[in-house]
């Protein structure tokens, strides 16, 4: 206990300096199993604003302040970065990590912080009655589900009636996502579908694609994340099962994943709820600003790739929700709960996307207090390995709304009984 | 010169037999008592409660737990990560099987439950030993975790196999959820390690204590000299698995309150409190909280001096901090290979000896 005070000490806590800024943590992951997926992603999250502050000095005249921690992917270090920077006057989270955003989802609401979990964490918090303070817009798992499935319809005239579908999964809240839908469909479309788990970090899946060269799957889907990933598809590629039909969900879909396993990847499919490449005016801006300047994140290596993208998008997103939370209450220099509002008020247009920069990058939707989901496109990214580049081959479609939506009901509903949720938009 | 026996007169076995018998050790050991009850609650705020005081007092009681079992009773195990799943799992299902019961009580039980299963995988060590016993023990961790991944009715059939844990009170002051206070939460962490660790200091200062350790310490000759193998080792199995059960409840409800078994539970988790007690000391209750804290608050103290005094990089920061805590654990234990409560236990020889060592 002596010793436990000593430390305690000298422990020297960040004081927060009185400045008016948008305060944005950034909860990334450079270090342990997850990092090669952590990096990009944190590089790309921090560039837009660093961008923003360079070229616009900030959002409404107001500079961000990107405040990184790192989780490691890991809860309780999670915890620790939450409440070392919500004192701060964080203005929104995103943890990139199923376990850190359950925690933070009753955290987050009881601190009138809003959270954006895009395309990961809790489903059904899609329903915004329930879920005040999340987000998970513009897709989410069971949209992914569903988009692959739609997407093997279409492949196959519309028709998946005794065909054989295995799910190669991560065996934690992640990877069990999608089960649920999965079997609804199969029970709509007449798959039949086959449930492979594999344990963390995904290492050793020798049993699993030997399964899946016993029964001979028409198609196999994966929920995978870091490691797991470019094993399962040096795996396919050692059973030589076909690459076109196996398809990722988008978090098993990044240039690492893939590159490992070399031209025998070629064809591999994977989800996606952005667009991928760097063929926007964006990116020019980015070059300019950011990287020329010396003040990439990180080691600025990572510009365009799939992951970074997206940490690009999940920034845009949430500087549109500030400016419009800025155009709601009239003032610039936000507040959490205002951002609240403003991510509720979101609404992204093409012509908006365009105005930015980045045409085309993400599909289009608005957000409501009933739906903090959006509309739930989903497209799919195929993987030239001759080129080394990942390219969009259907675009973003609407998927299963019915099977869905009643799925999200059912277990929002779950959840607001088991906490005495009161109704959030009435 | 003020640290020493000369003066400090007993007339009593009782007081001779206390736990300290010297004076400024007794009022030191009042005075933490008092800052932790009487002044700490009132200074700290959610940072300082949900990122080292929290961890710290569970972490804690886990590592009193295993101490019994390797430090006092020498049977290696590496089951803790398990171990401590079963009590929060236990713990998960009695709070929303019987929500009308208080969870002090669910707490209590999910130990309970942890010390039947402790004592199930502990009936190999009858046989087995060493290193034999830590790898059966091993397939407890494993199979454990396999198993709240595996069966739904351990998470109540939840999509994502998490588990949350409910809002709760005590004495209508919420302990559990988002909305429970800093304090609260600290003290109901606190209560259960003060009078846990009390426990665990008296077991281990009477006759089942000294059954254990002479277990330890060459159980044949214990057997001659009477010592029943079967019972110190099933008890030591069972009062470990009590204390590591409640650690794990705590763990689940009171600090995360949403835990993933694989993520949290894992044999890093094992690995994680069986270091706290190799670097805190074996077989000291005093060594269990040095390596607790030594553990849990110095990768929070690196962090905020790497990346919050000095602005490095974060992944820098965090790969430092393995390279710095990896250096001061190898030279503590050249440097004392029996741990911090040694390092405390030397001091306070020369203490008593001080102005005048000869």
């Amino acid at each position: 206990m002596k010793k436990l005070a000593t430390l305690a000490v000298g422990a020297v806590m960040a004081a927060s300096p009185v400045l008016a800024d948008l305060v944005i943590p950034s909860l990334s992951y450079r270090t342990g199993p997850y990092a090669a997926g952590g990096i990009p992603f944190a590089d790309g999250y921090e560039d837009y604003f660093t961008l923003l502050n360079e070229r616009d000095g900030g959002i409404g005249g107001v500079p961000v302040r990107v405040i990184e921690c790192e989780t490691g992917y890991n809860t309780e270090k999670g915890v620790e970065c939450y409440e070392s920077t919500k004192g701060e006057g964080a203005l929104v989270y995103q943890p990139l990590s199923t376990g850190i955003t359950y925690q933070l989802i009753p955290k987050t609401t009881a601190d009138d912080i809003p959270m954006h979990t895009m395309g990961y964490g809790r489903t059904s918090a899609a329903n915004g009655d329930v879920f005040s303070h999340t987000f998970n817009y513009p897709g989410n798992y069971w949209n992914g589900a569903s988009g692959a499935i739609n997407y093997l319809l279409a492949e196959n005239g519309g028709d998946l009636s005794g065909k054989k579908i295995a799910l190669v999964y991560h065996n934690s809240a992640y990877g069990k996502e999608p089960i649920r839908t999965l079997e609804e469909l199969s029970s709509k479309h007449g798959y039949e579908l086959s449930l492979l788990p594999v344990d963390h970090p995904g290492q050793e899946q020798k049993s699993q694609w030997l399964q899946i060269r016993r029964d001979r799957p028409d198609f196999v889907l994966m929920w995978g994340w870091g490691v797991m990933n470019q094993v399962a598809i040096q795996e396919a590629a050692n059973i030589r099962f076909p690459m076109e039909n196996f398809i990722g969900i988008w978090w098993s879909g990044a240039e690492h994943d893939v590159l490992p396993a070399g031209d025998k990847s070629n064809g591999y499919k994977a989800l996606a709820f952005h667009n991928v490449g760097r063929d926007f005016p964006v990116f020019d801006d980015i070059n300019k600003y950011v990287v020329d300047a010396g003040k990439a994140a990180g080691a600025g290596d990572q510009v365009g790739n799939v992951l970074y993208n997206r940490g690009l998008y999940a920034a845009m997103l949430a500087a549109e929700a500030i400016k419009t939370a800025q155009g709601i209450h009239g003032v610039a220099d936000i507040t959490p709960g205002m951002m609240r509002d403003g991510m509720e008020a979101l609404s992204i247009t093409e012509e908006k996307m365009a105005s930015l920069g980045m045409p085309n990058f993400g599909p289009s939707f608005d957000v409501s207090c009933e739906n903090h989901g959006g509309e739930g496109l989903v497209g799919v990214a195929q993987w030239d390995a001759g080129s080394k580049t990942w390219s969009l081959i259907s675009d973003f479609a609407a998927t299963d709304g019915e099977v869905i939506g009643a799925l999200v009901e059912a277990d929002s509903s779950a959840y607001a009984a088991e906490n005495n949720i009161a109704s959030n938009c009435s | 010169m003020f640290y020493r026996e000369a003066g400090d007169f007993k007339t009593t076995y009782k007081d001779d037999n206390q736990t300290f018998p010297i004076k400024f050790d007794r009022y030191r050991y009042y005075a933490v008592m008092f800052a932790a009850f009487a002044v700490i609650p009132f200074l700290i705020n959610d940072y300082w409660v949900n990122a080292i005081f929290l961890p710290f007092l569970i972490y804690a009681i886990a590592a009193i737990g295993l101490n019994i079992l390797v430090g006092y009773c020498g049977q290696v195990s590496l089951g803790t990560g398990g171990f401590m799943a079963v009590g929060a799992y236990a713990c998960y299902k009695l709070m929303t099987g019987f929500p009308e019961i208080n969870l002090f009580f669910h707490i209590i039980i999910s130990g309970g439950i942890t010390a039947f299963v402790c004592v199930l995988f502990g009936l190999p060590s009858l046989r087995i030993k060493g290193f034999y016993l830590a790898v059966a023990t091993l397939a407890a961790q494993f199979f454990l975790v396999w198993l709240f991944n595996r069966v739904p009715w351990f998470y109540n059939y939840s999509a994502s196999g998490q588990i949350n844990s409910p809002e709760r009170s005590l004495f209508d002051i919420t302990i559990t959820g988002p909305n429970a206070d800093a304090w609260a939460k600290y003290l109901f962490c606190l209560v259960f390690l003060t009078v846990l660790a009390l426990i665990a200091r008296n077991l281990t200062r009477g006759t089942i204590g000294r059954t254990w350790m002479a277990i330890r310490d060459m159980d044949i000759a214990a057997e001659i000299i009477g010592v029943n193998p079967l019972k110190a080792k099933i008890s030591a199995f069972a009062v470990s698995g009590f204390f590591v059960g409640v650690s794990g409840a705590l763990f689940f409800s009171v600090y995360l309150g949403a835990v993933e078994v694989g993520e949290v539970f894992g044999i890093n988790k094992s690995f994680l409190v069986l270091f706290m007690i190799i670097i805190g000391g074996l077989g000291s209750i005093f060594g269990s909280f040095a390596g607790a804290a030594f553990l849990v608050l110095l990768p929070v103290l690196l962090k905020n001096v790497l990346v919050g005094g000095l602005g490095w990089p974060t992944d820098l920061a965090a790969h430092l901090e393995f390279l710095i805590i990896g250096a001061l654990i190898v030279i503590f234990l050249i440097a004392e290979p029996h741990g911090l409560a040694q390092l405390w236990r030397v001091a306070k020889e020369k203490l008593r000896l001080w102005p005048f060592p000869h």
